[in-house]
C-alpha cells in the first residue's frame, strides 16, 4: 500500500486504543467496587469483551491475522466463564 | 473509500465500547447496567470485527470475523440472561426508584420455575428459611 494512507489510520488506530483503555479502566472499577457478585461477573464479561476487540484492533495494527484467532478463543472462554459464574451463583443463592 | 469505511467502523465500534463502560460505572442498578453493557459491546465488538474484516481483505480473515460476529450476537443474550435470572434470584437489589418488578411473585423460589400465576403462598420473605434445600437441584 502507499504510505500516504498509512497516516491517518495509524492515527485512528491510536485513538481505539486510547478508547479501549479507558473503557477497560471504568470497567475495572465497577469490578473492583461492585456492590453485589453478579455486578462483577457483568463487569469481567465486559472487560473479557475489550479484551478481544483489543486483540482485532491489534490485528489491524501489526497486520498479522493470528490475533484474530486469539480473539475467538478469548470470546468463547468469555461465554463459557460467565456461564459458569451464572450458574455457580444459582446454586449457591439456592443452598443458602 | 474502503480506507475510511474501515477507520469509521472502528472509531463507532470503540465509542460503543466505551458506551458500554461509562454505562457500566455510572447506571445504578445491575439490570440497567447489563442492559447498557450487553447491548453495546455486542454492538461494539462487531464494528470492530467488521472494520478487521474490511482491513485484511483477505477471505479466511472474513469468514472468522463473521464467525466470531456471529458466535457473539447468539451467545451475549443468553450470558446476560443467565446472569440476570441468577442474579434476581440471590436478591440482587433494585434501584430505588424502580416502579415495578413485574416478576416479583411469579418466581418459584425453591425450584426456580416460572408461573404465570402468583404464588401468594411463598412471600419473598420465607425464601431464607425453605426446608428441603437440595429439591430438584
Amino acid at each position: 500500500m502507499n504510505p500516504l494512507s498509512l497516516l491517518p489510520e495509524v492515527g485512528a488506530v491510536d485513538l481505539v486504543f486510547v478508547a479501549l483503555v479507558a473503557a477497560m479502566f471504568l470497567s475495572f472499577l465497577r469490578l473492583v467496587r461492585g456492590p453485589s457478585l453478579p455486578d462483577r461477573v457483568v463487569a469481567l464479561d465486559l472487560i473479557t469483551v475489550q479484551i478481544a476487540a483489543m486483540l482485532a484492533v491489534n490485528t489491524i495494527a501489526t497486520g498479522q491475522s493470528v490475533f484474530l484467532d486469539a480473539a475467538i478463543v478469548l470470546a468463547l472462554i468469555a461465554f463459557l466463564g460467565t456461564v459458569a459464574f451464572a450458574r455457580y451463583l444459582e446454586r449457591r443463592g439456592h443452598d443458602e | 473509500m474502503n480506507d475510511l469505511a474501515h477507520v469509521a467502523l472502528l472509531i463507532v465500534g470503540a465509542s460503543f465500547l466505551l458506551t458500554a463502560a461509562i454505562g457500566v460505572v455510572r447506571m445504578p442498578d445491575l439490570f440497567i447496567r447489563m442492559q447498557t453493557s450487553t447491548k453495546a459491546a455486542t454492538l461494539g465488538i462487531s464494528c470492530i470485527l467488521l472494520a478487521v474484516a474490511l482491513y485484511m481483505n483477505d477471505i479466511g480473515v472474513t469468514v472468522r470475523a463473521l464467525l466470531t460476529i456471529a458466535f457473539f450476537f447468539l451467545t451475549a443474550p443468553v450470558a446476560a440472561h443467565m446472569i440476570a435470572r441468577a442474579a434476581y434470584f440471590v436478591r440482587v437489589p433494585l434501584w430505588k426508584e424502580t416502579i415495578v418488578d413485574e416478576l416479583s411473585g411469579h418466581y418459584d423460589r425453591r425450584t426456580h420455575a416460572l408461573r404465570a400465576e402468583l404464588s401468594e403462598d411463598r412471600p419473598p420473605k420465607d425464601f431464607q428459611s425453605s426446608t428441603n434445600r437440595q429439591a430438584d437441584r
